[in-house]
């Protein structure tokens, strides 16, 4: 969908090449790309205006004035930018005296209660002894949605029903806290709009009578230009100690992260990347950087391999290859894994460079050319896939007629197919490196990208 | 005086107040500085460019911000416009423009039971609009049952259970965990049997657009539906939080693949979110908005009306 920022600017510096030289003129065409390349991230406006003042600078500098190659320049010097302005990954403040009070703050459906559970889960495992506090008495369930929460990470959930003020439970619930020693106190408190005056003096009087030593806002990824309120009315409020991201496994960019970080100052300690309670991790800010500019993320393609390819049948899949024993069955296992993973243009587009390559290939005969593959391979018959040296002429006409193909169709995948065949087996003798690096290549066997048809 | 462009009574109906109150401080905030852009004397170059970065503040995207500024400014030279305050009404009817669908929406054709399906991300507010939805066709005549297939989110269930009552309808749920295929199967055939419904309501599970197993699985609880009711599911709505960024267009074109959305519900439109993707969605994906939240009471629900919300939007 997005055209990563590199792209963008190699096609501004591609026209000038030749020149040179860059001009004022040239620095204004690409900074105007930056500013839409973050635009396009959800990265407010005014920040974006700062930001790009703050790239200029720089790049009107020498370095990419006398740089071979301006486009990478520029993106470095953005890159080095964002993960400057993104500021260092910060951890809890558990300094002090037990217990330690989270106040967990944010929007309706930013992912409070969710991450209420993914903290407790953490520090539960890294040895602290935390309780969760139901202090939405509003959104209907939210106290079951909680204790249900609690129960599955075996964490105490401490609730007083939807009459007692907010503030109320907080406190009884640090004094429960006190007095069988939990060590952190983690306040579920209801979603709520940064203008709603009244439900803001709530979180002010929880805040006084808790005293939290972290407050922090949880926004979700997908947030636009809206961030930057957001971000402000809680701050002055509450002032704000942390910023934690929920929903990084979308697609969402979240260029919000450098809105709310600039606007509050507070570190963003936690990324929530997943709907399971393990799903939380600490924050890396060269990582979101490049998310951002939309360059590929290699990490999300690995993470969503192993999702949805279990070890075991990569392993299986490996031994399969090695002893050259790789059938049409197979082959049929490997294209659905393949499907599995999501749209072509999506896979591609997470591979840096290779972005630049679906634009050019028609993603969509691609896709429709695995389609025909599969067909191909649905209309033999299981005999036929294990052993496809018994295909001759008629069953190859007979195939053809079943997946609606032709027989210079089927032909063709049969010889690509034993060609493949042939270039495993090589491979097996050659390589003949064991261990965990062959496993993740083995997921996509080299030749198979023949089998795409429009890609070569 | 947009009102009479459109042909439509002067007079705002009681749903289009409610659009405009929730839109009000949504006025006083980014796309306000609209109707500030246009006091100017004189229809300049800079007037544009404001134009173009105050859409943008409102989320709508820069290639739809930069399309409107320029057929704006396109027919403001064609049809030779002087006053700033004409320019104005050329960039709101253009806005209306792109907001209006291309059809009207299918829940209220003579039908023995309409399916109506609800998908979005997590936290969109799929649950609330449910019950918000439940309310609003009870109102009119409808006999309502919900149908619970979230089976996953911790107490979803008891959520949509307790907007069932508040809205006094019927609704039919598993255990969690259960397979969403088999309460919509389920929910479909007490709606048929033993209820003797005309509108069921499904609330699914909110699932991020990337996740493509979780994508199927609305192919799949669509395919139960289609199975037992002819055509079914009539509507499938995607609940789009009016927060969101750019990101809504990935939903929308996600959810609109997958699971074949016909419409949006925009939520969450009490603050000071402008939901300006909505341009781009309708625009780019053709999905046009259907019903927007306003509030956190159930009667705080209403049809969108692009006159109106464009209206709510930027002023009289």
């Amino acid at each position: 969908m997005f055209e990563s920022l590199t792209d963008k600017l190699q096609g501004v510096f591609d026209k000038l090449a030749r020149q040179g030289k860059l001009t004022e003129a040239d620095v204004n065409a690409a900074m105007r790309e930056v500013r839409l390349a973050l635009l396009e991230a959800d990265v407010n406006y005014k920040v974006v205006k700062d930001f790009v003042a703050r790239v200029r600078e720089r790049a009107v500098g020498r370095e990419v004035m006398e740089s071979l190659t301006p486009a990478q320049q520029v993106v470095k010097i953005v890159n080095e930018e964002l993960i400057e302005l993104l500021g260092k990954p910060a951890p809890l403040n558990l300094s002090g005296q037990t217990p330690h009070v989270l106040m967990l703050v944010g929007l309706q459906g930013s992912g409070k209660t969710t991450m209420a559970a993914k903290l407790a889960l953490r520090l539960r495992k890294s040895g602290q002894r935390p309780i969760l506090v139901a202090a939405d008495i509003y959104r209907p369930a939210a106290i079951q949605q909680l204790e249900i929460l609690g129960k599955q990470i075996d964490v105490p959930v401490h609730s007083e029903g939807t009459s007692v003020p907010a503030a109320t439970i907080a406190k009884n619930a640090v004094r429960l806290a006190r007095e069988k020693a939990y060590t952190t106190v983690i306040l579920d408190t209801a979603g709520r709009l940064q203008i709603d005056d009244q439900m803001m003096q709530e979180l002010e009087q929880v805040r006084m009578v808790t005293r939290p030593s972290e407050i922090l806002l949880i926004v979700d990824a997908m947030t636009g230009q809206e961030a930057v309120h957001v971000a402000e009315g809680f701050n002055q409020r509450v002032a704000l100690t942390g910023l934690i991201m929920t929903k990084i496994d979308g697609d969402a960019r979240g260029g919000a992260a450098l809105s709310v970080r600039q606007v509050t100052g507070v570190p963003i300690k936690f990324l929530g990347t997943g709907e399971k309670l393990p799903d939380i991790e600490p924050f890396q800010p060269d990582r979101l950087a490049g998310r951002i500019l939309g360059m590929g993320d290699v990490l999300s393609l690995i993470e969503r391999a192993q999702e949805t390819i279990t070890e075991e049948d990569a392993a299986a899949m490996e031994r399969k290859l090695q002893d050259g024993n790789f059938d049409f069955e197979d082959f049929r296992d490997q294209l659905r894994q393949i499907k599995k993973l999501g749209p072509l243009t999506d896979i591609l587009g997470m591979i840096p460079g290779l972005n630049r390559m679906t634009k050019e290939i028609d993603m969509n005969e691609a896709e429709g050319s695995l389609k025909v593959t599969e067909a191909i391979i649905n209309s033999m018959t299981a005999q036929e896939r294990r052993n496809p040296s018994i295909l001759n002429a008629g069953r190859r006409r007979r195939i053809a007629a079943g997946s609606g193909t032709t027989v210079q169709d089927v032909n063709q995948l049969v010889k690509q197919f034993r060609d493949m065949q042939k270039l495993m087996k090589e491979m097996g003798i050659t390589g003949g490196r064991k261990g965990k690096q062959r496993r993740g290549r083995s997921m996509l066997p080299r030749g198979m990208s023949n089998m795409f048809g429009g890609m070569n | 005086m947009l009102r009479n462009l459109f042909g439509r009574p002067s007079k705002a109906t009681e749903d289009d107040v409610r659009l405009e109150n929730s839109l009000a401080k949504t006025r006083s905030g980014v796309f306000g500085r609209l109707g500030s852009i246009f006091q100017a004397n004189e229809i300049t170059d800079e007037l544009w460019e404001e134009l173009e970065e105050t859409l943008i503040l409102g989320d709508v995207g820069v290639p739809v911000a930069q399309e409107l500024v320029e057929r704006t400014q396109k027919r403001v030279e064609r049809e030779n416009i002087k006053a700033t305050r004409d320019a104005y009404l050329i960039l709101q009817q253009e806005m209306v423009r792109i907001l209006t669908p291309a059809e009207p929406m299918r829940i209220d054709d003579p039908r023995l039971l309409t399916i109506v399906l609800v998908v979005g991300v997590n936290g969109s507010g799929k649950t609330t609009t449910i019950g918000k939805m439940a309310h609003w066709y009870k109102n009119r005549g409808r006999k309502v049952v919900l149908g619970a297939a979230d089976t996953f989110r911790a107490a979803a269930i008891d959520q949509l259970k307790i907007w069932g009552e508040r809205a006094g309808v019927d609704i039919i749920a598993h255990e969690p965990g259960a397979d969403p295929g088999a309460v919509v199967f389920d929910a479909v055939r007490a709606s048929q049997e033993s209820r003797q419904a005309d509108l069921l309501i499904v609330d699914t599970a909110g699932r991020l657009q990337t996740k493509y197993n979780l994508m199927q699985e609305l192919e799949k609880i669509k395919r139960v539906a289609a199975k037992q009711v002819h055509r079914a599911p009539h509507e499938v709505f995607l609940v789009l939080d009016a927060s969101t960024g750019q990101n809504a267009i990935s939903q929308a074109k996600s959810f609109k693949d997958s699971a074949g959305v016909t419409g949006i519900i925009l939520t969450k439109l009490d603050g000071t979110s402008k939901g300006g993707a909505v341009l781009s969605i309708n625009h780019e994906l053709g999905v046009p908005v259907r019903f927007v939240g306003t509030g956190e009471q159930i009667a705080d629900f209403a049809e969108f009306d692009p006159v109106a919300f464009v209206e709510g939007l930027v002023g009289q």
